[in-house]
């Protein structure tokens, strides 16, 4: 009977099956970060429980944490120390390995666990993080989960779970000219819709994704949380085995005939079957409050196809029928586990070098992780983005949302690479679109949305 | 965790789709290591015309006085999708909603509901409007009901089936204790544990120090 990916990493997990349809999954790794991870240690420890294996539990500050040059425990988040405060005073006491705020490999918890090796192809991992599923990128089976959840997969190393359908994306083509993983997330989304794989596992798969590198393919599962998906894998090759072969928890000898196993097998079956070409990709920026409503950065806003777009126009302060490409923009931001790799940083200094952002915009870059941070420096990246006039911040989720600290200002326009624009996401009132890090580098050069072919 | 079986109550409709953990709890809102203290910013963006000064939107459906006591939210597509943040359930319970009534939800907030005894109910969107437009020509008098057992939601005159995944109603309906049941399963899960640490060794990382 051949299988799908999802079906061989699911059944290499499942412990068992219960006549309700829930299956219990073995839990290889658990990763937590201080925002939704704090309270689940908190929880444990009223319990009097201990963590099952803690040597497979891993807590990393990112959520909270400032980004600001010369950073502590204080944050401008309210309350914000307390989270960083009980997720490490939680992490001691469970014996937990914690990837503090002045740790050498600290950075927004996705990116660590790749660069660590906590997640390696073939593994299962949880995250109280709707993001997780970035890892299945690496070939890992990757759930985000809630607070409860992490609970449970830290006292019995299981996850509870029903088996999502499975849907096939299929990627024809190969992405062509400043067209990158981020915009054929974005299209796929506009496209079908932002449910339009709510509940699903995908698997992407075809000449796009094998011409993709490792970090574009991390970037596109990212954005599967974006699509409604339970999570998403790519079959991992051997650019993936080269990816984790070096990172210090991944065994000193890589079992290659088991990770090359790790695939779909000819004629295996999907509940859906979806084709997108990524030669007809072109760059996208989302004009409303939901990663569907996107458009190519030189194309105009369509006509509103009910209330909520219509609510979207209104709070983004947009008209349909006009181009996004002229639309000023007030600010500019770089980061997030979506598009804070070192790729990423790499594309958007490309477009920068040489050039200064547009007078009076503010435009921040925030490196995903420490060893992103470390690798941009040696490159000297870093004194790229400061010469065109980006802040160079230390590492984690930053501006990607607003916690009550740090904020752009009520009704400016934000070009960012992260991966919600909902209402109020990035400040009270901020308008936030969403797009490649080209695209945010190019715009932040001409003070107004535009394409990185346009600079 | 309190079992669900019937619950009668007031509704109130939030019918647009994708209303996201945001929405339902701003980030800014999460300001304490607890799951307790946050009805007060449930939706807060909308609630309230200065989210910071609590001066609350009089045009906020959860505001309105025919809506006092609203126990049951009737929803759109792809409720709760983003942020997995089990801080939005929290706020939803700790204001009073036992019961979300959507065409779909997103996975990891459906999952978060089922674990604080919430019945995430899943029923198309034209019954959904139609039991919207019914609570709405008097909300307090048109209560609807719902009946985990029978799959069944009450109201406009009809009785309208829903779905929940059977093993999500099964916990719901008994008010399980997730990790308890899990705990009986013990023997089980180190068996599979040690097949698979002989079976592929790497898996195994070595104890911390």
């Amino acid at each position: 009977m051949s299988a799908t990916l999802f079906d061989k990493l699911w059944d290499s997990h499942c412990i068992e099956t219960d006549d309700d349809g829930s299956s219990l999954l073995y839990v290889d790794r658990v990763v937590m970060h201080e925002r939704t991870g704090a309270v689940a240690l908190d929880s444990l420890a009223r319990r009097r429980r201990s963590v099952r294996r803690p040597e497979h539990a891993f807590c990393v500050v990112d959520h909270v944490v400032d980004t600001l040059p010369g950073r502590s425990d204080d944050t401008r988040v309210p309350g914000g120390r307390d989270f960083i405060v009980a997720l490490r005073h939680g992490a001691a006491s469970l014996g937990l390995r914690m990837f503090d705020v002045d740790d050498d490999d600290q950075g927004i918890c996705h990116l660590v666990s790749a660069e660590q090796g906590i997640a390696l192809p073939g593994l299962s991992l949880v995250c109280p993080d709707s993001h997780t599923c970035t890892l299945g990128a690496l070939g890992v089976l990757a759930f985000g989960i809630g607070t409860s959840e992490l609970e449970h997969a830290l006292a019995t190393s299981t996850l509870r779970a029903m088996r999502p359908a499975t849907m096939r994306v299929s990627i024809a083509g190969q992405l062509r000219g400043h067209a990158t993983a981020k915009d054929l997330a974005l299209t796929l989304i506009s496209t079908q819709g932002a449910g339009g794989g709510r509940g699903t596992a995908i698997e992407f798969q075809g000449e796009g994704i094998d011409a993709m590198d490792v970090e574009q393919r991390m970037t596109l599962c990212n954005m599967a949380a974006e699509f409604g998906a339970a999570t998403a894998v790519v079959a991992p090759d051997e650019a993936v085995f080269g990816y984790v072969a070096a990172a210090p928890l991944a065994p000193k000898e890589s079992p290659l005939p088991c990770w090359r196993a790790l695939r779909s097998d000819p004629g295996a079956c999907f509940d859906r079957d979806i084709g997108l070409d990524a030669a007809r990709v072109s760059p996208q920026v989302t004009w409303g409050t939901s990663p569907e409503q996107c458009v190519g950065v030189g194309d105009p806003i369509p006509p509103p196809k009910d209330a909520a777009a219509r609510q979207a126009l209104d709070y983004m302060g947009l008209e349909s029928g006009t181009p996004l490409a002229s639309k000023p923009i007030d600010a500019a931001f770089i980061g997030s586990c979506t598009n804070a790799r070192i790729s990423d940083l790499r594309a958007a200094a490309q477009v920068l070098k040489g050039r200064r952002v547009a007078s009076g915009l503010t435009a921040i870059c925030v490196p995903g992780s420490k060893r992103v941070k470390r690798l941009a420096e040696a490159e000297g990246l870093d004194r790229v983005f400061e010469a065109a006039g980006f802040e160079w911040r230390e590492p984690g989720c930053s501006m990607c949302f607003f916690a009550g600290g740090e904020s752009f200002g009520t009704g400016e326009r934000v070009i960012t690479t992260t991966n919600r624009n909902f209402e109020g996401r990035q400040g009270p009132g901020v308008r936030s679109h969403l797009a490649s890090p080209a695209v945010v580098a190019a715009s932040a050069i001409l003070g107004r949305i535009a394409s990185p072919g346009t600079v | 965790m309190e079992a669900f079986e019937v619950h009668r109550g007031v509704a109130a409709p939030l019918l647009q789709a994708n209303i996201d953990t945001d929405a339902i709890m701003p980030s800014r809102e999460m300001r304490r290591v607890s799951r307790s203290g946050l009805a007060a910013g449930l939706f807060a963006n909308w609630r309230y015309l200065d989210p910071k000064r609590r001066i609350p939107n009089p045009d906020f459906i959860l505001n309105r006085p025919e809506r006092t006591g609203t126990s049951i939210l009737l929803g759109g597509p792809n409720f709760g999708c983003g942020s997995s943040r089990e801080f939005a359930v929290w706020a939803l319970a700790e204001f009073g909603i036992r019961v979300i009534v959507a065409p779909g939800f997103s996975p990891i907030f459906q999952k978060n509901c089922v674990a604080n005894g919430l019945l995430p109910a899943e029923a198309p969107g034209s019954e959904i409007r139609a039991l919207a437009a019914w609570s709405d020509r008097d909300p307090q008098r048109n209560r609807v009901t719902v009946n985990l057992r029978a799959s069944k939601i009450e109201g406009a005159g009809a009785q309208i089936p829903f779905a929940v995944p059977q093993g999500q109603r099964r916990r719901l309906l008994r008010g399980l204790d997730d990790i308890a049941l899990t705990d009986r399963r013990a023997a089980e899960i180190d068996a599979f544990e040690q097949e698979r640490f002989v079976a592929q060794p790497w898996v195994r990382l070595k104890q911390s120090p």
